[in-house]
């Protein structure tokens, strides 16, 4: 990554030294967590936002950065990627995304294991203003325990936010679950629940071998006991409207910390989702009737949601161009969308920064640009839903993220033919 | 004694007939409408920034900074927003690949994955009209698109060019005078489809394709010595065959899955050696790497904006690939190849005009609304009918709520030769199939 950063300080526009201290000026400011500055300065040090606002006094060794007409946000936040643990999609050995488990159960399965931070990918991400991913497993019933990762220069350890931020389970496809139907799903992930429950008292029991035996191993029964205790969130990939008051009523029932994930026909019951304060991750460019679960698939989704007071995390949901890996950069465009389908701005950025980070509970670290947050900043060229629109400056804990990509250097190589095999 | 209408020939065997299942389409009623005070994207030049269209029996007969309309017209202010000509997708499966997929709906009818040449199947006989994927089509301003068979097969079948319109049959939203396509696969998904069977390498499917257009060749001599004379009984038909012969002929529009620049160019070899003509490369994710041979071949790219990395034949794509293209003088389109891209086609092509100028190719909105409209129309032979607004032209236009390249524009109506058969102010009045009827909540108006 340092011989990429230097070719970028050749080749691409004037790009930041490891400076301390940085100051963005001039520019339009969405904090996020505050109101819109029409004309501030986001002041960094030691990769932390010190300071925001129309008044900030700037320290005389720091760098500038004139942002004059430019608009600032946060890094984004993509809540529904495989970045880094999936690199080419139909190539097995680079996939890392499932888990054989037991009976179509891997609670325990960890997908940051397989995280690759040499990914190719990782690099188109960055440069499109991506600056936090949730990596999630998928496949089987439950499927594993997701991560918040954060796209800095570095090895795993450096990159993870958080871990585990989410067990992610399915009910609607009791096809993925090997059910042979959604009563069997609940049926099973009920008993799951209730074996979990059991464990938790009789660990010694069990250890002797003195317990009935339960529907999960002793490891996923283990990874479970956050989920009950309510300090991991249930991410549940659901869309129809029926399953997902099933959801509702097993969150209840066990007292889960609930997310809808998918949630197509979310805007169908989105007053109880408000009520029960079930954040949902969902997109804006998919209108199909794709599935019997989906036949109200809408692309108001998203806004719907959010005017009844339900938190919306933005996410792709068109499934074109394998939109959890390659293309995690579209997200923006998912928020403009739902805004041309009646969602306010400020939510639709709200749902691409901030409450992705609340709702994986990393919010004190991503996801707004105020005093003491990592500073995770991005400088565009405009409206940042636009398609016109690019990032100019992209850092993210305070330093230069941007560097070639590999379709860059495709592109470099191909600007004229035949192509410039060797350097001149 | 000549073959009747029907293709029967003489002793009532059947003989090859050029359109046994013709189209029923007719344009819907119509009144002379005018559309004025707005942005017209001609795709024939230059913008127009404040002009005028009039469209009357079906096709547009005005364009400019004001037309002169008749009395009767209807009269519609495009103040603050655009109009284009329709978009046309060169790479739809809607209606074979039909919605919802669950399994055991057996709705998807794209890949007759039996054999991998089938030339014999015609992708309008997969074709559902009730799909409800067609008036979301419509609403994102599509009014013509090309079906394909999928890309299973070395050689898939035969396409169909359909309008999207209401209709009980496929037959009744067939393009009239619209040729045939002939889809054929290159790479990864015949070799992996049939491991087992063969081909299972790319020097595989390369033998196969050339078997088959041998086949072609001596099929073709067969038919035509018998068509000059009409002595004794006429060949053996087989559809397959006849369907590669017409190709052959010129009669039928080859278009050509293949992601890889060296497997394009294979290709263009092995179209040379039989004497056809690839009228276009789709997927192409690799085009950018021989935009000089394609634009030297004529050949046009039917290409994403940005889908890359799902398999390693796709690990090359760059979103430069429309604006290299464009560059090295090649007719660039973008396709959908998918139900959900194909309604925001323009945004896919913002995405590739923006990278384009980022890396110093200038392309303005009058060169990449052709990537939409006259550069697909071309690739279906269709370029003297639709595809721009010039007077003559078929009525089918699409007026945006604003600037179609930015992510906050919707097509707000479409009008196909000349009928107005999409309204986003109109709910009330918005095309439902018959599947959506109770399935499916009725759509609302949108907020913008």
């Amino acid at each position: 990554m340092r011989i990429a950063i230097t070719i970028a300080a050749l080749l691409l526009a004037p790009a930041l030294a490891d400076a301390q201290t940085i100051a963005i000026t001039g520019a339009k400011i969405y904090p996020v967590s505050g109101p819109v500055i029409d004309r501030g300065t986001v002041l960094i040090r030691d990769g932390k936002i010190a300071a925001v606002g129309a008044d900030v006094a700037i320290p005389s060794d720091a760098q500038r950065i004139d942002a004059a007409g430019k608009v600032v946000t946060p890094g984004l936040v993509n809540g529904a990627t495989t970045l880094g643990v999936q690199e080419i999609g139909a190539v097995r050995t680079t996939v890392e995304t499932r888990a054989r488990g037991r009976d179509q159960v891997a609670a325990a399965f960890s997908v940051w294991d397989g995280f690759n931070p040499a990914s190719v990918l990782l690099q188109g991400a960055r440069n499109g203003g991506v600056t936090s991913v949730l990596i999630a497993p998928s496949g089987g019933l439950i499927s594993g325990q997701a991560a918040m990762v954060h796209l800095v220069d570095g090895d795993l350890r450096d990159m993870l936010l958080r871990t585990p931020v989410g067990m992610v389970a399915t009910i609607g496809n009791a096809q993925a679950a090997a059910a042979g139907s959604r009563g069997e799903v609940l049926l099973r992930l009920r008993e799951i629940l209730e074996d979990a429950r059991a464990y938790r008292t009789r660990r010694a029991d069990y250890e002797r071998a003195q317990t009935r035996p339960f529907a999960a191993s002793r490891l996923d029964l283990e990874a479970l006991q956050p989920v009950l205790a309510g300090t991991e969130p249930l991410v549940i990939d659901v869309n129809k409207a029926s399953d997902i008051e099933a959801a509702l009523e097993l969150g209840r029932r066990y007292n889960l910390r609930l997310i809808v994930a998918g949630g197509a026909e979310a805007w169908m019951v989105a007053d109880k989702l408000a009520a029960a304060k079930v954040p949902v991750l969902t997109g804006a460019m998919n209108n199909i009737p794709e599935a019997f679960a989906q036949l109200g698939q809408r692309q108001e989704n998203a806004g719907l949601l959010a005017k009844a007071g339900v938190p919306v995390v933005i996410v792709g949901n068109a499934g074109g161009g394998d939109e959890e890996a390659f293309n995690v950069r579209n997200v923006r465009f998912e928020a403009g969308n739902a805004v041309a389908y009646g969602m306010d701005a400020t939510a639709a950025l709200r749902a691409i920064t901030l409450t992705p980070a609340e709702v994986f509970g990393v919010s004190d670290r991503v996801g707004s640009l105020a005093p003491g947050k990592d500073a995770d900043v991005v400088v565009w060229s405009g409206d940042p839903f636009e398609f016109a629109t690019q990032p100019e400056h992209v850092l993210i804990g305070g330093r230069d993220a941007m560097a070639r990509s590999r379709q860059d250097l495709l592109e470099q190589r191909y600007k004229s033919l035949p192509p410039t095999y060797r350097r001149p | 004694m000549r073959p009747n209408a029907a293709g029967v020939g003489p002793g009532g065997v059947s003989v090859p007939n050029a359109d046994p299942f013709p189209s029923t389409y007719r344009p819907y009623p119509s009144r002379p409408t005018v559309i004025r005070n707005v942005a017209i994207l001609t795709a024939a030049g230059p913008a127009i920034r404040n002009g005028a269209v009039l469209l009357e029996n079906g096709k547009i007969t005005q364009v400019g900074a004001s037309v002169t309309a008749p009395a009767d017209a209807v009269v519609i202010d495009g103040s603050g927003k655009y109009l284009t000509p329709g978009i046309i997708d060169t790479h739809s499966h809607i209606g074979a690949g039909g919605a919802p997929g669950d399994p055991g709906a057996q709705t998807d009818d794209v890949n007759e994955a039996t054999n991998p040449v089938t030339a014999n199947v015609w992708v309008e006989h997969s074709v559902w009209p009730q799909d409800p994927q067609f008036p979301r089509s419509l609403a994102g301003g599509v009014t013509t698109l090309q079906v394909l068979p999928g890309s299973a097969n070395l050689i898939g079948g035969r396409s169909v060019v359909l309008k999207v319109v209401p209709s009980r049959t496929a037959q009744g939203m067939k393009f009239p005078g619209a040729k045939y396509g002939l889809k054929m696969a290159c790479g990864e998904n015949p070799k992996r489809v049939y491991a087992q069977r063969g081909p299972s390498t790319r020097m595989g499917n390369v033998a196969g394709y050339r078997a088959a257009w041998i086949a072609a060749e001596r099929y073709r001599r067969q038919w035509d010595k018998w068509n000059a004379t009409h002595q004794g009984d006429p060949p053996q038909r087989d559809l397959g065959l006849e369907t590669l012969a017409e190709v052959l002929r010129g009669n039928i529009l080859v278009h050509n899955h293949c992601y890889r620049a060296d497997e394009m160019a294979t290709m263009m070899d092995i179209a040379h050696e039989f004497g056809y003509k690839i009228r276009s490369f789709h997927h192409g994710v690799e085009a950018y790497k021989i935009a000089d041979l394609l634009a030297r071949d004529s050949i046009s790219a039917s290409v994403w904006a940005d889908w890359g990395a799902f398999k390693l034949e796709a690990a090359d794509a760059v979103r430069g690939n429309l604006g290299l293209l464009t560059k090295a003088g090649v007719r660039a389109i973008t396709h959908s190849d998918d139900a959900s891209g194909e309604q925001r086609l323009v945004q896919e092509s913002a995405k590739g005009m923006a990278e384009a100028n980022r890396i110093g190719i200038p392309i303005t909105e009058d060169e990449a609304i052709k990537w939409n409209t006259i550069n697909p129309a071309w690739a279906l032979g269709l370029e003297d009918r639709i595809g721009s607004i010039e007077v003559g032209k078929n009525a089918d236009v699409v007026l945006w709520s604003g600037d179609p390249f930015s992510v906050y524009s919707r097509p707000e109506k479409v009008w196909i030769d000349g009928a107005m058969l999409f309204d986003r102010l109109d709910p009330s009045q918005r095309w439902r199939t018959d599947f959506e009827l109770g399935f499916v909540p009725p759509p609302s108006g949108g907020t913008r």
